[in-house]
């Protein structure tokens, strides 16, 4: 009796072990199906352009005349890589101080406070919708740039102050973990040591965690590098290297979502929007790349 | 696990060149997918002999509103017929009728200035509307005309300060669309006669409301919008000193206006058909079309073709 009882006690733990194998297994095996057919569909179309059309990739690459529509066309994608860059990285020198600072002052100098109010108040940041961020950016930042600076105030400038605020959230969490995770005894010592909390923190605890406050200043850039609508608002969208900041300039993701609809698919015009979201692709796997290896730059 | 995470990593980059390699193949076999779709959308909507069935009707944003409140009165009328309108823009709307995806693909231009002969050959022009474009400056700049030929070498970047056009002293800033725009289409065609380059500097925005936004706020702006568009906070130019009125347009003395068109593949099915045929009626013609601010296709005295002959 208390035999056949303990079997199927053995037999529901069993039936429980493979049902809940296959459920992850399926999970895992769509997630991978999705990713790779997602990879392949932008590959394909991607390259199409070079195959299809016969662009080269030096006209691609080195180009610094945008004209899809002219006589003859001409699809130089340089100002779009040059845009998507400058915006992202000065993005990155505005936010990254700022989160660090943030996450420095929640963990370290007030953790109540800054727990208790500060960080929900960053972390509301990141579920406001991008077109708003875009809207208060049309509003707000273009007009005081253009009272203030020579230009319009549309431009990489007026761009990357959007997009610092929208990585901020990113940036500011994970600097927060990576200043959580350090072993107190490191602090302590510093202190038994002597040493004042400046002395601490600039000397023990922003070298030990660098690797770690990078990756969130490489990841709030993957984020800015991708993002399309709050930049296509306040960029200006001319396809020109810009001579300074606040002359209008366009991205990547502003160049595709600006033509994407207006464009027939298996034209030239429509392949070539493939292709530059194939290089976005592309760059967002080498700032994977880089994550990973600060990532165990971090754990050694 | 960092290993296999770096795998995979790597696995998906060789992915992605190996599919280079590969392009042509699967371009071959979607061509024959979209086919097999179409010739089966093509047999389910035969089987519609009383007026119940769905239309999906997707493309030009600029005429996505008119659409979208005649579908609702249509599908009130007959409650058996849904109707189903997207946006996206002419380009996705032409490809997607043309391909037999969407049963009607809303267009702010000719199809055979997008599509390649073959397909547009195969469509049907149903043109609902006409949308007139005019020029527009930032309220501060004091003209109120503007010659085709002064258009021109603003847009051309050859007049780059107001003071040449008869205006102050001050800078041009143009605020254009994109160069796969069809309103850009339409305003280079007939109000420019002539293409042009995207000048360094200049702002491009999809959306009017933007563009009207920046022409109002920006200090020697210049624009263009459709009527519908038009208000206070931008200052309207005559166009060769003909005012962009409906009259003007209807008459044919203001040449920047296109068709709006809703395009079907070879004939349209019943429910299509009256449906289309609802967007022409007196109802829509002189409700929904001049509410939203359209001119009905139905008051044009002069009709253009796709080279932009016109005929009274």
């Amino acid at each position: 009796m208390a035999q056949s009882r303990e079997k199927r006690k053995l037999k529901q733990h069993i039936i429980e072990e493979w049902t809940g194998k296959v459920f992850t297994s399926l999970c895992i095996v769509l997630l991978v199906v999705t990713i790779f057919s997602l990879v392949y569909f932008v590959a394909t179309k991607g390259f199409s352009s070079f195959i299809k059309n016969g662009i080269s990739l030096g006209e691609i690459f080195g180009g610094t005349k945008w004209k899809p529509e002219g006589e003859p066309p001409l699809f130089g994608a340089l100002p779009f890589i040059i845009g998507s860059f400058s915006t992202s990285i000065l993005a990155a020198i505005i936010a990254a101080p700022l989160s660090i600072c943030a996450a420095l002052f929640m963990v370290e100098i007030m953790p109540k406070i800054g727990r208790k109010y500060l960080q929900p108040a960053i972390e509301l940041l990141a579920g406001i919708p991008s077109v708003v961020y875009g809207f208060v950016g049309l509003s707000v930042i273009v007009p005081f740039y253009r009272d203030i600076f020579p230009g319009q105030g549309l431009g990489i400038a007026a761009g990357a102050s959007v997009l610092s605020i929208m990585i901020l959230p990113t940036m500011t969490s994970i600097a927060t973990d990576a200043l959580a995770a350090l072993p107190p005894g490191l602090k302590e010592g510093s202190y038994a040591l002597g040493a004042t909390r400046w002395q601490t923190l600039a000397r023990t605890v922003i070298p030990t965690t660098l690797p770690a406050l990078m990756t969130g200043v490489v990841l709030g850039m993957a984020r800015a590098f991708g993002e399309a609508l709050a930049v296509q608002m306040v960029i200006g969208n001319a396809p020109h290297i810009p001579k300074s900041l606040f002359e209008s300039a366009s991205t990547l993701t502003s160049a595709i979502t600006l033509s994407m609809g207006n464009t027939v698919m298996g034209s030239v015009q429509n392949n070539v929007l493939w292709t530059l979201a194939l290089i976005l692709m592309l760059m967002t796997f080498v700032f994977v790349f880089i994550v990973r290896f600060l990532e165990r730059r971090a754990n050694r | 696990m960092k290993k296999s995470l770096m795998l995979v990593m790597a696995l998906i980059l060789t992915f992605t060149l190996a599919a280079c390699g590969q392009g042509n193949k699967t371009n071959n076999s979607a061509t024959g997918n979209n086919a097999g779709t179409n010739s089966s959308a093509n047999g389910g909507n035969d089987k519609a002999s009383e007026l119940s069935g769905s239309i999906l009707a997707v493309g030009s944003s600029a005429l996505q509103p008119l659409v979208d409140q005649a579908s609702k009165s249509f599908m009130d009328k007959n409650p058996k017929v849904s109707i189903q309108v997207q946006g996206g823009g002419s380009g996705t709307g032409l490809t997607q009728v043309s391909g037999g995806q969407a049963d009607i693909g809303n267009s702010d231009v000719f199809a055979e200035e997008k599509l390649e002969a073959g397909p547009a050959g195969e469509l049907v022009d149903h043109q609902v509307a006409v949308v007139a474009m005019a020029a527009v400056v930032n309220p501060d700049v004091n003209i109120d005309n503007l010659t085709k030929d002064q258009l021109v070498q603003i847009f051309t970047g050859k007049i780059t300060n107001w003071k040449d056009a008869g205006g102050p002293d001050q800078a041009i800033q143009i605020v254009n669309r994109p160069s796969s725009s069809g309103t850009r289409a339409t305003f280079e065609k007939y109000a420019l006669g002539t293409k042009t380059e995207d000048l360094a500097g200049a702002i491009q925005e999809d959306s009017s409301g933007t563009v009207k936004k920046l022409v109002g706020e920006t200090p020697g702006a210049i624009g263009y919008l459709a009527l519908s568009y038009l208000d206070d906070s931008v200052k309207t130019l005559k166009y060769e000193g003909v005012d962009a009125t409906e009259e003007n347009v209807a008459n044919g003395t203001y040449p920047v206006w296109a068709y709006e068109h809703m395009y079907t593949k070879g004939e349209p099915n019943e429910v299509v058909k009256a449906f289309l045929d609802y967007m022409a009626s007196e109802e829509v013609q002189n409700g929904d079309v001049v509410e939203l601010g359209y001119i009905p296709a139905s008051k044009m005295q002069v009709k253009r073709d796709v080279d932009g002959n016109i005929t009274k």
